[in-house]
């Protein structure tokens, strides 16, 4: 009786779990083993993948330059990171300590962004740091500054597109642990002689850890990769790893070279975020 | 200010908005007292701690730690420690470190922490939890690591926020009696703040009674329950019978008061009852006694009809009725009889109630 239940009960969970597992099955695990397959093999002047199978692919993304781009790609990434935590904190918390009526307003008003198109957007911070742009009409005609200044096309301003693009996805996970944040526990740190500063690195910081690994994660995993926002904000003349892909896959016309190389971001990013969270775990492990 | 007080504080105010959540308290809490801050829930008992732990600034009037006026100071700067009601321990740190927090945070060696937080932690009889996360604790454990917490760092004043109000009713029977040895172990000014009046006779040596911001009376569990100044006191502190009327007459200590229907009770007069004005006698129910029989000269002598009797153990709860007055005497029950006729009163009958004007106060209304 109970043993029937049972099976009944996974057959039921099962069944839930259909749906999702075609899904993912069909649009995730298959294309890449297709990727994985292609990344062995050669292309035939048209493009197309064709035997023979080797690890030249590998064995070129690994080389000097596309080694540089990878490392600079976790660069930049990391810097976004950091910066997004950086401004996503005081944010989350001003929203987390805010009344009750004003918080979801506020969220939303986080959210609202999304409402426009990626690219859109990126289009109009491309525009707004331009030569003849806004910010650098203001600036001359204040006679701030002589002459333009050449914002796009820098690494700079790669890091200012992913860090607006980014923004959202920080500030959610971090206020969700935030809004659960228990303050007398700062009170009790106080109490014990702790200033602002102690009381937040030794028991405000730890005790929201999974928010901001959470947010830390979703930040660096989609800026490692970046397109559109390099393609942009650097004008042509930055390049990270999410280029080098879409130009093997695109006018460079080699799907074996371009999968090698997402293949082994993959890799990268998944040690990187396991790295991430092995440090994190220790402040997690009692929450 | 040179006096003796720990704590001291002057003509506070505090106001949220409009409301004054502490309005006008002073009070002065002696070196090495156990002192209860005792009321319901909104009377500005918390807030009046808070505003000594330094988590609140008084609107106007003085807060003042061992003769220093605390002003702006901040909680990491003064020289109290708190045991928050929800115990606030920190949940991503050991027992250990929980206790060891304080000491490190003042910068104290690190073979002194590990013997201080040791030597803590054998004070509330849990050495061999250190290593134990604060989820992974019953309450009543939580509540002895929140103490030796406190305790470590050997604060001046050690301020408790209804620390035993999450534990059952034994745990916290238990808790009161070892608090109160505790305190007079480690020899620091305890400030307790709770709504339970039993907890507070029990432990304290002194308590402020307050009600709607006001600190209304500050004195001994004895002074508190035996000479209570106002109705409020005398109402929340223990049980009492309140009979309203007209002062005819102050003679000496005591007070006559005479009932709309006619007749006159006697007691000791409180401040402010003067003849010709209403108040209130208030008379404990084991202060007074029942009688078969008795004389209508002796005085607060008046027959009067049983209405209910309750055995319950100890005593037996009469409620009589005195015209449309009702009145609840507790008799002791001193001989361990079988028979119920021993207990002479039965509902419906009559009875006569008497007790020394010395033993009721009458108090203005």
């Amino acid at each position: 009786m109970m043993n029937a239940i049972r099976e009944r009960k996974q057959l039921q969970i099962f069944g839930l779990m259909l749906p999702g597992a075609f899904w993912l099955i069909v649009f995730f695990a298959l294309p890449l083993l297709v990727i994985f397959v292609i990344s062995f093999m050669a292309r035939d002047d048209l493009g197309s993948p064709i035997p023979p199978y080797s690890l030249d692919n590998y064995q070129q993304a690994l080389d000097g330059l596309y080694l540089n781009l990878f490392v600079f790609s976790l660069w930049i990434s990391l810097l976004t990171t950091i910066i997004t935590l950086l401004l996503s904190f005081p944010v989350a918390l001003y929203i987390s300590r805010s009344p009750k009526r004003w918080r979801n307003t506020l969220i939303f008003m986080v959210m609202i962004p999304f409402w426009t198109n990626f690219l859109v957007r990126t289009y109009a911070l491309e525009f707004m740091v331009r030569a003849n742009g806004p910010i650098n009409v203001v600036l001359l005609s204040l006679g701030l500054i002589k002459e333009p200044l050449s914002m796009l096309s820098t690494p700079a301003a790669v890091l200012v597109g992913l860090v607006y693009g980014e923004l959202p996805f920080m500030i959610l996970p971090l206020y969700a642990s935030l809004e659960k944040f228990d303050w007398a526990m700062f009170e009790a740190a106080q109490d014990l002689g702790a200033n602002m500063w102690r009381a937040f690195l030794r028991v405000m910081l730890p005790m929201t850890m999974p928010g901001v690994l959470a947010g830390s994660i979703l930040v660096f995993v989609p800026s490692v990769g970046s397109y559109i926002t390099v393609e942009l904000m650097g004008g042509g003349k930055i390049n990270m790893i999410g280029r080098v892909i879409a130009s093997q896959f695109g006018v460079a016309s080699n799907w074996p070279f371009g999968s090698a190389i997402s293949l082994l971001l993959m890799i990268v990013v998944t040690i990187a975020a396991l790295i991430y969270f092995r440090v994190g775990r220790g402040e997690r492990m009692a929450l | 200010m040179a006096n003796d007080f720990a704590v001291e504080l002057r003509d506070v105010v505090k106001l949220y908005g409009e409301v004054a959540a502490v309005d006008h308290v002073t009070m002065s809490i002696r070196q090495n007292e156990f002192f209860s801050l005792l009321g319901p829930s909104g009377c500005g008992k918390t807030t009046s701690l808070r505003m000594i732990a330094g988590f609140e600034r008084p609107t106007s009037g003085i807060v003042a730690i061992d003769n220093k006026i605390m002003g702006a100071t901040p909680p990491f700067r003064r020289d109290v420690n708190t045991v928050f009601q929800s115990y606030a321990l920190f949940p991503h740190l050991t027992v250990e470190q929980n206790v060891a927090f304080g000491l490190q945070m003042k910068g104290v060696s690190k073979t002194e922490i590990k013997r201080r937080t040791q030597e803590a932690l054998e004070l509330v009889r849990l050495p061999q939890l250190a290593a134990r996360y604060p989820k992974q604790m019953s309450g009543g454990q939580q509540q002895r690591v929140a103490l030796a917490r406190a305790l470590v760092n050997r604060p001046r004043v050690l301020l408790l926020d209804e620390p035993l109000g999450a534990l059952d009713l034994k745990l916290r029977k238990e808790m009161q009696i070892e608090l109160k040895t505790l305190q007079s172990q480690v020899g620091i000014t305890f400030i307790y703040v709770t709504h339970d009046q039993e907890e507070a006779l029990t432990m304290s040596d002194r308590i402020a009674v307050m009600s709607h911001g006001k600190a209304l009376q500050v004195g001994t569990p004895l002074e508190i329950y035996e000479r209570p100044n106002c109705r409020f006191v005398a109402d929340f502190i223990g049980e009492t019978n309140f009979l309203d009327g007209t002062v005819t007459e102050v003679r000496g200590d005591f007070a006559y008061l005479t009932l709309p229907s006619g007749e006159v009770f006697s007691g000791r007069a409180s401040e402010g009852v003067r003849a010709g004005t209403q108040a209130t006698l208030s008379v404990r129910p084991e202060k007074m006694q029942l009688l078969e029989n008795a004389s209508t000269a002796t005085a607060n002598t008046y027959q009067v009809h049983v209405f209910s009797i309750a055995y319950v153990g100890s005593d037996t709860r009469v409620i009589i009725n005195l015209g449309s007055q009702r009145i609840d005497v507790w008799e002791q029950n001193s001989s361990s009889t079988l028979n119920p006729d021993d207990y002479f009163f039965k509902s419906g009958e009559s009875a006569w109630l008497t007790f020394k004007p010395e033993n009721a106060l009458v108090l203005a209304s």
